[in-house]
């Protein structure tokens, strides 16, 4: 008897090809991205956590490295760099830090609220130092910071002399002028000016940003019940820019914590006299690059990380529960 | 967070009722006054880069330009290969940029408009990649990059900055909100490939953001200075940032040719300002403000 086979023909081919690759397609795009992730971003981790309980100097080959569990981290702790650069950085992170958004919340508030015209133009020239590299603006603010001739200086001595203005600087005009970056007291407040300089105006347009997510009707309603400016800033403005400020507050620490390009420029490379100007970022290239102490310099790194996650954690206690609360 | 990301949205109008023209008055001479300020160490750089050592120390510093520049840029020249130096810069920062506009966009795509196995776990990796702080690897990708042989050579730059967690998520949201899915599915019906309906039918939709990434990428890697500072010990293959540190060592720093290199440095971003200005800055904010 005949059987007859009923089963469907197999697919042609170009359609168990066309199956296969509409599956594998989403991974295929974006594998480069996890391979490259692989070789350049969490090897170096997984790496550099091994290299923190290692003695080792690259220049004598990889053989040379020696287990030394946790010596590195312990001279770290006796070391008296290290915690003056950690003090440095949290130092340039809060004088730098704190200006900019207590300056930057009213000046979003005054661009986007305030003006009606050359929004967009201002709104650019305070953005443009975060665009610009650190290295030339270090240069320039070299210049500017000069004890003689520095611009800084001379606008100084010119306001403490002027009638108008001598008032302001008391008994201080006598330390003019500054000998900014070559005395130990004034190299970070030197490197906070320009990192305050520097970044002011990102945050600025973050806030702006902030800013235009609030209905403008809130500000009508209020104005019809008679509240001034003053009272809509305290009452609706600065409340709901809430997550805001918390999510740009976090920026700040995390990037103010690495800095490395300015003050390694500003001190040429230094960390200046007595190394007031040293930063943590500049500690670790330091000790990996000049002193070629690896094991040393991924110690710091993670002691690093552990600072950056501390504050962090610290910022989220403390101002994030309740920002995250008003968002929903 | 959900934001609305763009720092130019809404906002106040002066014209209200109630509001004094001598209040108004006073806010614009503050902000102009401040934009001034923020813009003075710019000019600055530019009028020292034409003055000679002796101008620029002295006072009152000089305020408008003079006519040393071309005796400051041979000063330069003679110092440093600058022009090469120059060229890696670009070099390195095109191709960074053309790579990173090529895979991102494909990964954001991919992030967008498929649903596939493990993509939460995937795309939470990827969100989790840009918490970490690159110094923690820093000492690594300078062992990498020596066990490549990749050392003085623009490669050790661009090739890991290829496919930035940054780029992927900014294409992916791109994607999300300008192309609808409905598009997936016709060309597929019309027999096209995946990759072809990305290359077809998902870049030109995009092409605005893809340009913004472009300009992020270009800047990020112009700016660069810790990874070539690293990588790079050779002067003819110094990128400008690096060049321009070794300038500030020496016994006689002379600032006319630094201020000239720095100028150099600075003036391709403000031509890329000058003319996309809104652009890079909401790209960066929409970077920033994520989801």
């Amino acid at each position: 008897m005949a059987r007859t086979t009923t089963s469907v023909p197999p697919l042609p081919w170009s359609t168990r090809f066309d199956k296969f690759q509409r599956r594998i397609a989403p991974y295929l795009f974006i594998s480069p991205f996890f391979i490259l992730f692989a070789v350049f971003g969490l090897f170096p981790i997984v790496f550099s956590m091994y290299l923190s309980f290692q003695a080792w100097n690259p220049i004598q080959g990889l053989g040379t490295m020696r287990y030394v569990g946790l010596e590195n981290y312990v001279w770290l702790m006796d070391d008296p760099w290290f915690w003056r650069s950690i003090t440095n950085t949290l130092w340039i992170a809060f004088a730098a830090g704190i200006p900019q958004h207590l300056m930057a919340i009213p000046l979003a508030f005054a661009l986007s609220r305030g003006i009606s015209s050359f929004r967009h133009p201002l709104t650019a020239a305070y953005f443009l130092p975060y665009i610009t590299s650190a290295v030339a603006i270090a240069l320039v603010f070299q210049t500017i910071f000069g004890t003689q001739f520095g611009a800084l200086n001379q606008a100084l001595i010119y306001l403490a002399n002027a009638p108008w203005s001598a008032w302001l600087f008391g008994g201080l005009a006598e330390n003019l002028p500054v000998n900014w970056l070559g005395r130990a007291p004034y190299i970070k407040p030197a490197i906070s000016i320009l990192v305050w300089w520097q970044f002011f105006g990102f945050n600025v347009v973050l806030y702006a940003a902030g800013l235009a997510t609030i209905p403008k009707d809130y500000y009508e309603a209020a104005q019809i019940d008679g509240a001034s400016g003053r009272q809509s800033f305290f009452h609706i403005t600065l409340p709901l820019l809430r997550p805001m400020i918390f999510f740009a507050v976090t920026l700040t620490i995390i990037g103010n914590l690495q800095l490395f390009d300015q003050p390694f420029i500003l001190t040429g490379g230094t960390g200046g006299t007595s190394q007031a100007g040293m930063t943590v970022a500049m500690y670790l290239y330091r000790t990996g690059f000049e002193w070629l102490e690896m094991g040393t310099a991924a110690a710091i790194s993670w002691l690093l990380f552990l600072l950056i996650g501390t504050l962090t954690v610290i910022h989220f206690y403390f101002f994030g529960r309740s920002g995250l609360e008003s968002r929903d | 967070m959900r934001l609305r990301a763009s720092p130019f949205g809404r906002g106040g109008d002066d014209a209200r009722s109630g509001r004094n023209l001598f209040g108004t008055v006073i806010l614009y001479v503050v902000l102009i006054a401040l934009a001034l300020l923020t813009l003075f160490p710019f000019y600055w750089m530019f009028v020292l880069a034409t003055h000679s050592q002796s101008t620029i120390f002295s006072a009152p510093p000089p305020m408008w330009f003079g006519e040393f520049l071309e005796r400051n840029y041979n000063a330069l020249l003679a110092r440093l290969p600058f022009l090469r130096n120059i060229w890696n810069s670009f070099y390195i920062a095109l191709m960074a940029t053309v790579a990173t506009m090529f895979f991102a966009s494909l990964a954001g795509f991919a992030f967008a408009m498929y649903q596939f196995r493990f993509k939460r776990v995937l795309f939470g990796v990827l969100i989790a990649s840009l918490m970490i702080p690159p110094l923690l690897g820093i000492i690594p990708y300078y062992l990498i990059i020596q066990y490549l042989g990749w050392l003085n050579t623009p490669r050790a730059l661009w090739v890991p900055a290829m496919a930035s967690a940054f780029g992927i998520f900014l294409m992916r949201q791109y994607v999300a909100s300008s192309m609808p899915r409905e598009l997936l599915d016709a060309g597929r019906i019309d027999g096209a490939s995946e990759f072809r309906i990305y290359w077809s039918i998902a870049l030109p939709i995009i092409r605005p953001g893809l340009a913004t990434l472009g300009m992020l990428t270009f800047i990020g890697q112009w700016n660069n200075f810790l990874g070539p500072l690293v990588v790079l010990n050779q002067r003819e293959s110094y990128t400008i940032p690096v060049a321009l540190r070794t300038l500030q060592g020496q016994v006689q720093t002379d600032w006319g040719a630094v201020l000239t290199g720095t100028a150099l440095a600075v003036l391709p971003l403000l031509i890329i300002f000058v003319f996309a200005s809104k652009q890079v800055i909401e790209g960066l904010v929409a970077g920033s403000v994520k989801g």
